[in-house]
């Protein structure tokens, strides 16, 4: 087993680097998966998800580094590795011609289901995705939903030990999309390892148990959500929302007084949430408990509050604010100093 | 490099089988295509000439299967013009048609097998298969000869029931096959088959479309057919021991060509974006 690997980690991929005809796919690339657990691939379109996927069971051979997977190198055991892999792919790869029943078949015995226990495992897979009505039915008579939902159940119907997702909701309406992820979260209940790419931050987000933001086929930071977004915003903070006229509004014109308060370490106008008739600040608190002294203040002073939100940062922020440092220091040159060494790469 | 498994290749050619069975468009072009060849053409042919008694035409007709090699000639039976042409046209005039039309057939569906695949994204699920790449191109090198070998025995079948129907009453019953046709059909049309296939197979793996793998087939089956149409004439014309040899090259340069093409697939090609495509 290579020295590279973690313990625990069911993928591990150290400094990948792939291009097509000189364009780079993957630009030294690493990132660990670890085991039993949701591993989100974020980045945008081009990024170098779909490549690294398919490194990873073998389908692609890298130019430089190493994977490994479930503890075998899948260039040299690719067999032994995808036997134990499960591959939803951006489009759900299915042979229209066929049933469901057959498609399902078709993955089975290539995986090396055995005759006897294969129908059942086809039913229990169609069933636990919904798709069990329509397995008598021709695969290009069925609509997204229904194609995407079969080719969940055949990623699963040889009980893999890691499963590989490639943008599983794409192209599905939002209603299927959280029915899928639903899935996706139960399947992951039992021990298995998913590793799914996706660029919607909104799925990511109460999904992933672990999350890596790739860019031009290279990782920028990698960790678990909440760790990440507290290395890079470590401080409390509530956003609040003030009316910009009444009676209190020229006092608190630039809210500076605010830093009078104990618990208060800064006040920070957002210009983007900034209206004609609200202003909107970040303040940044000591203490979380210290909310309810700074309301009290503002109300006491006669501002008119509309909304006080204490600020959770989203994967969405973070996704932003890593990809914005990431492209031009210059600008996030303040909030990618707040990142701690061990959360970059 | 992984063992080979029959199990995975037979699971290949099988559901690849079933889907040319299930697609309407594929099988009933390529059954008239057999029906024209092994039974139209024979048909009016061997109708026309057996019905038209001893005329100048057939007279003239017979007269020229002088040409023939000696071998040829003494098989030639039936005591009347009409008997002795209609007979030469069936044993050796169709013999060639037996290797043009299972290549046609099959290398029109060998063409858009790997190809196919990345065409219709359901080649990424076979990179992500456990499935060796020489599992799938054997499986897929099957699932093509199968179908133009099998339209070609049922045709040949066919064709020997009107050939022994038409012509077996002119020659003193039936006659049809002949072992020269036994042996094109069972030992030299196979090898051939086998030939074609390999190499568009590769192809296919190769190109980066389904019409440019149609295309590339086309170059290579056009000469090959030529070679084999002259083959097949040497096998009939000849003695069994030069159709024994013709096959034996024929089956030599198909399995070298076969396990040169099964070394040759590469997974990624079966995936969209393989080397940029």
């Amino acid at each position: 087993m290579s020295a590279l690997q973690p313990p625990a980690a069911a993928v591990h991929l150290a400094g990948v680097s792939k291009a097509f005809n000189e364009k780079s796919a993957l630009d030294d690339l690493t990132l660990t998966a670890p085991e039993g657990r949701i591993t989100v691939l974020l980045g945008p379109n081009g990024a170098g998800k779909t490549t690294a996927i398919r490194c990873i069971t073998g389908a692609l051979t890298p130019d430089r580094g190493e994977v490994i997977t479930l503890g075998r190198n899948p260039t040299v055991d690719g067999e032994a590795v995808r036997r134990h892999c499960g591959v939803v792919s951006a489009k759900p790869a299915l042979y229209d011609r066929l049933t469901g029943w057959d498609n399902l078949t078709y993955a089975a015995q290539l995986h090396g289901v055995t005759k006897r226990s294969m129908p059942d495992r086809v039913r229990a897979a169609a069933a636990q995705f919904g798709i069990e009505h329509a397995l008598t039915e021709h695969v290009g008579g069925y609509s997204t939903g229904m194609k995407t939902r079969l080719a969940l159940a055949r990623s699963v119907l040889h009980e893999p030990r890691l499963l590989l997702f490639d943008e599983p909701t794409s192209g599905l309406d939002p209603q299927s999309a959280q029915a899928v992820l639903a899935l996706i979260r139960k399947m992951t209940s039992n021990g298995h390892t998913v590793l799914m790419c996706t660029h919607h931050l909104v799925e990511a987000e109460g999904l992933a148990d672990h999350v890596i933001v790739l860019d031009a086929g290279t990782d920028l930071v990698a960790g678990e959500p909440r760790q990440l977004t507290r290395s890079y915003w470590p401080e409390d903070s509530v956003h609040i929302t003030v009316e910009r006229t009444g009676a209190g509004w020229p006092t608190f014109q630039d809210l500076s007084d605010l830093e009078l308060l104990e618990a208060v370490r800064a006040v920070e106008a957002l210009d983007d949430s900034t209206t004609d008739r609200h202003t909107t600040v970040r303040v940044v608190l000591d203490d979380p408990a210290a909310v309810p002294d700074v309301v009290a203040a503002l109300a006491n002073a006669g501002a008119r509050l509309t909304k006080v939100l204490p600020h959770q940062p989203t994967l969405e922020e973070l996704y932003f604010a890593v990809r914005q440092a990431a492209g031009n220091v210059d600008e996030g040159t303040a909030r990618w100093d707040a990142v701690p060494e061990r959360a970059l790469r | 490099m992984s063992s080979f498994n029959w199990s995975r290749t037979r699971i290949v050619t099988r559901t690849d089988l079933k889907q040319l069975v299930l697609a309407r468009d594929f099988w009933l072009p390529m059954g008239i295509l057999g029906s024209i060849f092994f039974v139209l053409v024979p048909l009016v042919l061997l109708l026309s000439i057996t019905s038209l008694g001893d005329v100048p035409a057939v007279r003239s007709v017979a007269d020229t299967l002088d040409v023939l090699p000696r071998a040829a000639q003494d098989q030639i039976k039936g005591d009347t013009p009409q008997g002795r042409t209609s007979y030469a046209l069936a044993v050796f005039l169709f013999a060639p048609m037996a290797i043009v039309v299972p290549l046609t057939i099959s290398t029109a569906v060998g063409a858009a097998t790997l190809d196919g695949e990345r065409e219709r994204g359901t080649g990424e699920f076979l990179a992500h298969s456990p499935a060796g790449t020489r599992e799938i191109y054997l499986g897929k090198l099957l699932a093509s000869l199968v179908p133009g070998y099998l339209t070609t025995m049922v045709g040949f079948t066919c064709y020997s029931l009107i050939v022994n129907l038409i012509v077996g009453p002119e020659v003193g019953g039936w006659f049809f096959p002949t072992r020269q046709w036994w042996l094109l059909m069972l030992w030299v049309l196979p090898g051939f088959l086998l030939i074609g296939l390999s190499f568009v197979l590769r192809l296919s793996g190769k190109v980066t479309s389904t019409a440019a793998a149609q295309q590339a087939s086309g170059l290579i089956t056009l000469p090959l057919i030529a070679i084999s149409y002259a083959q097949a004439s040497g096998a009939v014309y000849g003695t069994a021991t030069t159709t024994i040899a013709i096959g034996a090259i024929a089956w030599t340069i198909g399995l070298t060509s076969t396990w040169r093409g099964m070394a040759a697939v590469e997974r990624h090609r079966l995936l969209g974006v393989a080397d940029g495509v």
